[in-house]
């Protein structure tokens, strides 16, 4: 069928340019020829040998987990109050969230970065570098929480609140264990957006470190770490099968399908992209 | 589609009404602090005493000068620790001092006036450096490393420009930049020449046009009057559509090469050596190193310098005398492919022959090589009308297109 | 929980619960002072303070910024035409990647949400959301190796006589649309899939044809979702700078602001302004078209 056939194309373009990375990860000639004159898992050794790759990978680990947690913190609280309230420019709290994502990374990362630097003396570090992370996360979760929300009725904290619980009680008992899913597979996309972001981190990192991606510009063009650069690639889209099946396995526990985001910024949620 | 409380709509005119009117009073006020430190060149001090090493060490390099061949030994040496970042250009690097996070920097001369009048380096006490003393005679005390009398860093070592081919593309052997800026000419490499992504490259034009077109009278190519300036970028812009690739670091011309994506353009010798190992069959001006181009070349001399207010400045000063070290300064300039700043390093060299091939020892060939200068409106002969970096810097935007 | 109110005694918790209860105002402030407080104080000032240099100039030897006002870097934006053709440029292909990715992702997402077993949909939605891990940067790379002379491209179309189309403009438009693709297949499935079967079998009925079903109820109720994931395939094509620069020799609205950014803060500042104000007129225009909604 013409719709088959169409699906069929699109992931071929969707994958090939992958199946490539994954060829010249083994490939080896070391200015990366094509056809590759021969294979070798000599790349993935050095990539796990490599102190700087490996520093660059923990460091990332832990500017995603310290972005998406905050960006879990801010975004759920917004998300309570426009999915659960009405008042004065609520419609512009949507609109506000996706401005970081939306404008372009180098304008947020100059700016975010002269305020520090010029404004408020403070010298760029992996906390400035969260902070930008974060600002940009927070639309991610906020749109997973809101569509979360306006799916479950707000009759149950009603009931709650009847059967005399108070605001932090509803909250606790009622409203988080409905949202929870949402929250991890929203917290789970920031941290996948976070980790492959590359613009505003440049402009927001200290001198003496590195995130993965930082690293990884810094290789791309060196001919003799390229390869590695192929190398440690692959083994992050390895590592990522977990978290990506996580984020669907519970999404769909809730009936509908997570989407998905992992660099420059796109954000999905189970029941429409924007809010 | 139900309509919500409140004006959605109002809310956010309002928002970004009250925002242009917070940034209206801002531009207006235009007072407070300064967010760049203010000009002056000799109003910081340099260190007086050299105290013990802070432990590491942050550097903004050329790609090649910082190499663990000659890092990781200072490491053990000092207990430095090398925090190296590398470049592609000097506004690049003009861009990283700014940030305040590095100690020191690998600075051309079209970068050093700058810092200098942005106050962003401090002056360097060659007391404390003690390889200092038999740096080449011809390196101290020049135009783009000492301002109003005082030195502002260490020489690192210079070179030229290279005009590098392909030998099975381009043939003959060219011994002229007419093969990549002569319309006429370099039509015949359409959609093979690299160009340098700078406006440095109008200086290599002007260069070019000083032999070529004598009647416009360039003397100095970063000094240039309105009709020079634009004969030298009208060059650029016949240029543009012949060029396959603007390089602005230096393993992506090496990647564009190595890829046959490009065939002959302006380069440095640390793209050549590598692109040699890789058994790309490259060729440079013409077949032996270090020769020029007949109408000579654009090219650097380039000067270490320390950060004001540098967080580690003891191994900052430790790194500067290492660098020129004779046994190192030799390491640096055969693995980079230019000629040494430091006298004694021709001893030291694993070639032999290395200084004599590089003009190590020949002032004389160094008035063909145009340093890169950072352009002034200050002609240097009493007249006021030259080009200045901002005019540099739209042209070639315009230029690039 | 209610225990606590049996025994008649009110932890700390419970007395603040009380504060908050009734008061709505209250509890919208308490809410959103933490995110809006980031956002509006954080990001937009912090936005404020590097546009209000738009309305500055820079001393060209020190590069040290001169806080009068001006409107001479406006005027050089206006004035010489290389930027309205590198802005024309960016906007362009921001609008002809989007058109490509929503006419590729639409089948794949309809095929997703109609069409796949509740397995095959679940694999579909892994297949896409896994190449979103790897690397931008290594990706972008690899389309650099595919398109070059000696590369996979060129090599599997010369046996038929045709080349790739090396670098430049075609090949900045075919990687960004491969780069944002799944970010618009997303959506689009999300908002196909909440389109009742049952408005689908009513069309059938009522005998139109698959293609009228397609154009007349298919396409209006899952335009808002097309919409809602044109937002970053535009808003990505607009803002980036690395995939022209490593596929291209040409400029982009992003590339300029890069190179000025360094020596020249106000006039970087004042092109800035540009790529925004178009960005906030797409999503008030996305907004307008319903992507904004829930249904």
């Amino acid at each position: 069928m013409l719709l088959r056939a169409a699906v069929v194309a699109g992931l071929a373009f969707i994958y090939v340019p992958l199946v490539v990375i994954v060829i010249y990860a083994f490939n080896s000639s070391k200015i990366l020829e094509w056809p590759p004159p021969g294979f070798t898992t000599h790349w993935f050794s050095q990539a796990f040998e490599n102190e700087a790759a490996r520093e660059a990978f923990f460091t990332s680990l832990k500017a995603g987990v310290a972005a998406s947690a905050i960006a879990l913190v801010l975004g759920t609280l917004a998300s309570l109050a426009v999915a659960r309230h009405r008042f004065f420019g609520r419609e512009t709290i949507s609109f506000l969230v996706i401005l970081p994502i939306a404008l372009p990374g180098i304008v947020t990362g100059v700016a975010i970065s002269n305020t520090f630097t010029q404004v408020l003396d403070v010298p760029l570090s992996l906390f400035t570098v969260v902070v930008g992370h974060a600002t940009f996360c927070i639309v991610i979760v906020y749109n997973n929480a809101v569509a979360r929300l306006r799916r479950l009725s707000g009759s149950f904290e009603e009931a709650s609140a009847d059967l005399g619980a108070h605001t932090w009680q509803t909250f606790r008992y009622v409203t988080f264990p409905g949202m929870r899913s949402a929250l991890i597979a929203g917290g789970l996309l920031a941290f996948a957006l976070s980790f492959d972001e590359i613009i505003v981190t440049n402009f927001t990192i200290g001198a003496g470190e590195q995130t993965l991606p930082i690293w990884i510009y810094s290789n791309l063009f060196r001919p003799h770490e390229l390869p590695i650069v192929n190398a440690v690639a692959v083994l992050v889209i390895l590592i990522s099968i977990i978290p990506v099946y996580l984020a669907h396995r519970l999404g769909a526990e809730e009936g509908g399908a997570t989407g998905g985001r992992g660099a420059g910024g796109g954000v999905e949620t189970e029941a429409t992209a924007v809010p | 589609m139900r309509r919500r409380d409140g004006n959605p709509a109002r809310t956010a005119w309002l928002v970004v009404a009250g925002l242009v009117v917070f940034m209206l009073a801002l531009a207006g006020c235009g007072g407070g602090s300064d967010d760049t430190t203010g000009a002056g060149g000799s109003s910081s001090e340099a260190l007086q005493k050299l105290g013990k090493g802070e432990g590491e060490v942050s550097l903004i390099s050329w790609a090649g000068y910082v190499e663990p061949d000659w890092s990781k030994p200072f490491e053990q040496k000092t207990g430095c620790k090398v925090n190296n970042k590398e470049a592609g250009t000097s506004d690049e690097m003009v861009e990283l001092m700014k940030t305040g996070q590095y100690d020191g920097v690998s600075a051309s001369g079209n970068a050093t006036a700058r810092l200098v009048a942005a106050g962003l380096v401090a002056p360097v006490n060659t007391d404390l450096v003690p390889n200092y003393e038999t740096v080449f005679s011809d390196l101290k005390d020049q135009p783009y490393n000492t301002f109003e009398d005082v030195n502002y860093g260490i020489p690192h070592g210079r070179g030229a420009n290279l005009l590098m081919w392909n030998g099975n593309d381009v043939k003959p052997a060219p011994n002229s930049w007419e093969v990549t800026l002569d319309p006429k000419v370099a039509a015949k490499y359409k959609g093979k020449i690299s160009q340098y992504d700078d406006p440095m490259s109008i200086a290599e034009a002007a260069v070019y046009l000083k032999t070529h077109q004598p009647d416009l009278g360039i003397e100095n190519p970063y000094e240039l009057n309105q009709e020079q300036f634009d004969a030298a970028v009208g060059l650029l812009e016949e240029q543009k559509p012949l060029v396959g690739e603007y390089w602005s670091e230096a393993a992506k011309q090496i990647s564009a090469f190595a890829g046959g994506d490009v065939a002959v353009g302006t380069t440095w010798q640390y793209q050549y050596f590598a692109l040699e190992e890789e058994g790309v069959p490259v060729q440079a001006s013409p077949a032996s190193q270090g020769f020029l181009p007949k109408e000579g070349a654009t090219g650097w001399s380039d000067t270490w310098m320390i950060a004001k207010d540098a967080k580690h400045p003891n191994c900052m000063y430790e790194w500067m005398n290492w660098i020129i070290e004779p046994k190192v300064n030799a390491e640096v300039a055969e693995w980079f492919g230019e000629a040494p700043a430091q006298e004694l390093s021709c001893k030291e060299t694993e070639n032999k022959n290395f200084c004599a091939e590089y003009h190590a020892e020949e002032p004389d060939f160094w008035k063909r090589v145009y340093y890169w200068e950072t352009p002034l409106a200050d002609c240097g002969n009493g007249e006021e009308n030259c080009m200045d970096y901002n005019d540099w810097v739209k042209a070639w935007t315009t230029i690039k297109g | 929980m209610a225990s606590e109110a049996v025994a008649g005694r009110r932890s700390a918790g419970h007395r603040l619960a009380d504060l908050f209860h009734g008061r709505e105002r209250l509890q919208v402030g308490a809410l959103l002072a933490g995110p809006v407080g980031w956002l509006v104080i954080g990001y937009l000032g912090s936005l404020a303070l590097l546009l209000v240099a738009a309305f500055w100039s820079v001393d060209p030897l020190s590069g040290s910024t001169i806080k009068e006002f001006t409107f001479e870097n406006f005027e050089s934006l206006v004035n010489e035409p290389v930027y309205r053709d590198i802005v024309w440029r960016t906007v362009r292909t921001a609008l002809l990647v989007t058109l490509t990715d929503a006419v590729i992702a639409f089948p794949i997402a309809f095929y997703m949400a109609k069409l796949a077993s509740r397995r095959g949909k679940a694999l579909l939605v892994i297949g896409i959301l896994l190449p979103l891990w790897s690397s931008y940067l290594v990706k972008v790379y690899a389309w650099r190796t595919l398109l070059s002379a000696n590369g996979a491209i060129n090599w599997a179309l010369d046996p038929i006589g045709l080349s790739g189309p090396g670098y430049g403009q075609t090949a900045v438009w075919l990687v960004m649309s491969y780069l944002w693709l799944p970010y618009m297949i997303l959506p689009i499935y999300a908002g196909l899939e909440r389109i009742p079967n049952s408005l689908i079998s009513a069309s059938e009925d009522l005998g139109a044809s698959p293609f009228t079903t397609f154009r007349r109820v298919i396409l209006p109720l899952g335009f808002p979702a097309v919409v809602a994931g044109s937002i970053f395939t535009f808003s990505l094509t607009l803002g980036d700078y690395i995939t022209p620069r490593l596929v291209s020799n040409d400029q982009f609205i992003g590339n300029v602001i890069f190179s000025n950014v360094a020596n020249n803060q106000p006039f970087a500042a004042a092109l800035a302004i540009v790529p925004i104000v178009v960005t906030i007129a797409y999503l008030l225009v996305a907004r307008r078209l319903g992507a904004f909604e829930h249904v």
